[in-house]
């Protein structure tokens, strides 16, 4: 029997997820093995070390590099403010000395004498990460950070903006159909994660700014309403560090598109729970997608997840999703896998397969152009 | 001689079989698998074992063994094995890399030209002059991670402070390199050779590997990238190959150095353009990023457009360019909302292929502009040196610079060579050329080519250790050519007459006739089959022996043939959209494009 494999995004009911919480530079740990955390808590920190701020200093004092450092009033490694003096010319006989100032505030670093710059590092800065979501630290990687565990319900969704939030889930679409718009958004929902049914409008994701949602989970969005919440035309798919003030997450793509039953009813059967979600999505190689995590309280027994892509067996009976053009987004079984390549409507020839569609419509698309669904 | 070579993409391990059969090289066999860089495999050995598997397969040749590795043979006679293996590499993102200079119009844009010419990706390039503050400079150095830096300024025995002081805002930055936090970051040194006690000691300390190297820019008149392109290389082995997944085997393995695949794509063309004596740009457009190289005069040129692309980049093609561009080459009616809709999901699930003729047709619309881009890009970059001293006299006072001239000439364009998949997968091959021809617009005579099946990293390194055969197979199994493209420089007159031709094949009937401004035509011509060709341009319109002066030049028949061009350069299609869809549907009817 023909197989193949193809793309499928997750959506589990029950997992074991593992986040991963590291420090871009080596730091210090602040949890233990064993330990219970929450979404919000810091669970490593560390400092970075200052911006560097060079001051041509050789050059302000119009004097020779070869004669800075005898000048200088400040060694490296003392400290200085902004305003401090930083060197003192000789003068004429003693007179019209003239200084020079620090314009930055750190430490000094170094003083050249090839081309009379000094340097100065400003103070550290401090990084911290926290957990991202609640449950029990698995591992401590010293010095760099921690594996956060639990129990959890997770879905991929396929696009996303903004940045890591946790919330009460709320769901405020009766159907995986219906589309979300700016009359179902009150004050209520502050701090929530809500979830809508098909697209989201432009006129929620106003509102839901305006009453301070922290994320929207729905089918699908329209690309002009995107361009308008980001103020630019997105160019790639590397998201993640937009400010905002909302993590939007779409689970199914662009334009008017419900969203799958099973992620809906899934969402929906936990409505109230804490989640944590992701809108980072980076689709190049190492592709990133999109997260919805709720943690459980059971311990579940089974796979381990932590993110990064699927990929499953496609054969007969399989549910697929049609995630091109000119049956995009429909949902169907699949009911014949030919061998031989066939011509399609473009005039390319390509390996194909055969979906009976919910409609009971039969149709042939590239097997390029279809995603596993598992409903 | 049996030679197995594969190249390892971001996504695709592609091998390829060469053989010696009557004295004469062929690429007999291909084989592909996903490429194993990332987890959960982590080892791009096992994506080549599963390549060269397919080979193996395909050929009937034992050519893996038992443990994966390839098998050489041990004498000619022998049934198993091969007698040479090597690869070049673009996994993991390929060579990135930071460079530095004084001057950003001079010593900035020859470092940069080196690192590109190594085929490296150059993610940022500092400058004294590059309108950033020192802290600003600062903070975008700290924030890259580079696999390695290249830093030059100054000419040999000019001012060294300048360049100093760039070294002095690198050091403190610490960049970090982009593999692991362990290994010391390669900075190659090539500026004013004055300056390297003072390099040496910015970068003399821990958390750098200092290479110093010759000046890339000894005086403002002459380029010297030899030393610094092949420091890159060696660095790019040393260093970065070898925190790579799996390609200290994979070095192990092969009989030449590995490269990466778009500094051999640059080799395999300029040996091409140096063999034949011709002037040669080739393209290769993929998902993320377009790859321009070009060779005028013996000068190599290449740039990497990184956001130009038909799949991870669609979407920024279309912010670039303005769907309005995308659209005037489409024929077919369209709702904007959903292209950008369509747009974007192309981007968000990169792997789809159009299965409508109307999706194809617009990601063809697509293509056109991100090559066209590209070619803008490339022809900003590939310049005469800049920053050159010249004497003048008061009868240049009114003539134009020459200095920092494009040296991409299109009239001087003698052969376009096209890769990557929505040209070399183009259902047809008309549509490969009239992409090339919208987003290039050659004049005179210019022949176009694709390349078969991307075969040209590999014959890249090939031609490293055996020239010949990597000639022979680039000529006979790597470019299938298309046919030539003839078109006027100027500006033509809308349904008037703009060059008459007539084209006398060997062995066959001549034909003859007239092209009216605004008009294409293409003259079929077995591929193999000579002609010569004769135009009369009208006056005022160039077809490379002047301004209407007739030329009688040799084409060779092609996959599609010979096109004839009248509708004039630069290109510009109608303001109207009712005369601007006339136009574009008639052009693609005389080319039987879809």
């Amino acid at each position: 029997m023909a197989k193949a494999y193809t793309p499928g995004l997750k959506v589990s009911p029950r997992t074991t997820f593992q986040a991963r919480r590291l420090l871009p530079v080596v730091g210090t740990v602040r949890v233990a093995v064993g330990d219970r955390v929450s979404a919000d808590m810091v669970v490593a920190e560390t400092f970075l070390e200052g911006d560097v701020f060079p001051i041509k200093l050789a050059a302000l004092m119009q004097t020779n590099p070869k004669d800075l450092p005898s000048l200088m009033l400040k060694k490296v490694g003392d400290a200085v403010a902004v305003g401090d003096p930083l060197a003192r010319s000789k003068g004429i006989f003693g007179l019209m000395k003239s200084e020079a100032k620090s314009t930055a505030a750190g430490t000094l670093e170094s003083v050249s004498d090839s081309t009379g710059m000094v340097i100065v590092r400003g103070p550290r800065l401090a990084v911290q990460v926290k957990a991202y979501v609640g449950g029990r630290v698995a591992e401590v990687i010293a010095g760099e950070g921690v594996i956060v565990e639990t129990p959890a319900a997770f879905v991929q969704g396929i696009f996303g903006v903004g940045g890591e939030v946790s919330g009460p889930l709320r769901i405020i679409a009766s159907s995986h159909t219906e589309t979300l718009d700016e009359s179902r958004i009150d004050p209520s929902m502050k701090g929530a994660i809500v979830v809508g049914g098909a697209r989201m409008s432009a006129g929620a994701i106003r509102r839901a700014r305006e009453v301070g949602v922290a994320a929207i989970i729905a089918g699908g969005i329209d690309d002009a309403d995107l361009r308008d919440v980001l103020g630019y035309d997105l160019g790639v798919a590397v998201t993640g560090s937009e400010r905002i003030g909302i993590t939007l997450i779409v689970t199914e793509g662009f334009g008017d598109i419900a969203m799958a039953r099973r992620t809906f009813d899934l969402l929906a059967s936990h409505a109230g729970r804490a989640a944590s979600v992701n809108g980072a999505t980076q689709i190049r190689a190492g592709v990133m997608r999109p997260e919805i995590v709720i943690p459980l309280d059971s311990a579940v027994s089974g796979e381990v997840f932590s993110g990064g892509a699927t990929a499953g067996l496609l054969d007969l009976g399989t549910r697929v999703r049609v995630i091109r053009d000119p049956h995009f987004g429909l949902l169907g079984e699949v009911s014949a896998l030919p061998e031989q390549p066939a011509v399609l409507g473009s005039g390319s020839k390509a390996r194909v397969l055969e979906v009976t569609l919910d409609s009971g419509e039969r149709v042939t698309v590239p097997r390029a152009n279809v995603e596993l669904v598992g409903e | 001689m049996r030679i197995v070579a594969t190249d390892c993409g971001s996504t695709t391990t592609k091998a390829i079989l060469i053989e010696e059969k009557d004295g004469v090289f062929r690429q007999t066999f291909r084989g592909e698998a996903p490429t194993t860089v990332e987890e959960p495999f982590a080892d791009v050995t096992l994506g080549v074992t599963n390549s060269v598997t397919e080979l193996q397969e395909l050929s009937g040749y034992t050519l893996v063994a038992d443990d994966g590795t390839i098998i050489r043979r041990t004498s000619p006679s022998d049934p198993v094995g091969c007698d040479l293996y090597i690869s070049t590499s673009s996994a993991g993102g390929g060579l990135q890399m930071m460079v530095a200079g004084v001057v950003r119009e001079m010593t900035a844009e020859s470092a940069k030209r080196a690192a590109l010419g190594a085929g490296a990706i150059v993610m940022d390039t500092i400058a004294s002059n590059d309108r950033r503050k020192p802290h600003e400079q600062i903070q975008r150095i700290r924030e890259l991670r580079p696999d390695m830096v290249l830093v030059s300024g100054g000419t040999d025995g000019g001012d060294t402070k300048k360049v100093t002081e760039i070294a002095e805002l690198i050091a403190p930055a610490r960049p970090r390199p982009r593999f692991g936090g362990e290994y010391s970051l390669p900075l190659i040194y090539a500026g004013n050779k004055d300056a390297r006690p003072a390099i040496e000691r910015c970068f003399g300390g821990e958390g750098f590997a200092l290479s110093i190297v010759e000046n890339l820019r000894p005086t403002l008149e002459q380029e010297n990238l030899g030393p610094a392109r092949e420091r890159i290389h060696d660095v790019f082995l040393e260093h970065v190959m070898a925190h790579a997944p799996g390609y200290d085997k994979l070095m192990r393995w092969a009989n030449a150095p590995i490269m990466p695949t778009p500094g051999a794509v640059g080799d395999i063309l300029q040996t091409i353009a140096k063999g034949r004596g011709i002037n040669v740009v080739g393209v290769d457009i993929g998902g993320a990023t377009t790859d321009m190289f070009s060779v005028f005069g013996g000068v190599f040129n290449r740039t990497v457009s990184a956001n130009l692309g038909m799949s991870y980049s669609i979407s920024n093609v279309c912010a670039e360019a303005g769907m309005a561009s995308v659209l005037r080459w489409v024929h077919l009616d369209m709702d904007e909302r959903e292209l950008r809709n369509r747009v974007k999901n192309k981007m968000i699930r990169p792997t789809t292929i159009p299965q409508t003729l109307d999706a194809l047709v617009f990601e063809q619309a697509v293509s056109r502009e991100a090559l066209r881009l590209a070619f803008v890009q490339h022809k900003a970059f590939a310049t005469t040196l800049k920053g050159v001293q010249q004497q003048r006299t008061v009868g240049d006072t009114f003539s134009q610079a020459e200095v920092g001239k494009s040296i991409v000439n299109p009239m001087a364009m003698d052969l376009m060579v096209a890769s990557g998949g929505v040209l070399s997968h183009a259902p047809r091959m008309e549509q490969t050329a009239l992409m090339m021809i919208d987003a290039f617009e050659p004049e005179g005579f210019t022949e176009i080519a694709k390349d078969s099946i991307f075969m040209m990293p590999h014959l890249g390194v090939l031609a490293s250790v055996n020239a010949r055969a990597a000639m022979e197979v680039f000529e006979k199994d790597c470019l299938i050519v298309l046919g030539w493209c003839v078109a006027p420089r100027g500006e033509v007159r809308q349904g008037k007459p703009a060059f008459a031709w007539s084209l006398r094949p060997e062995g066959a009937a001549a034909r003859e006739g007239t092209l009216l401004g605004g008009q294409m035509q293409l003259l079929r011509l077995e591929p193999g089959a000579r002609a010569t060709l004769e135009v009369r341009p009208e006056k005022g319109l160039d077809m490379g022996a002047g301004p209407g002066k007739p030329l009688s030049r040799e084409v060779t028949g092609g996959m599609v043939g010979v096109i004839l061009d009248a509708r004039g350069r630069p290109l510009r299609l109608p303001d109207s959209h009712a005369d601007r869809r006339a136009a574009v549907e008639g052009w693609l009817r005389a080319l039987e494009v879809y």
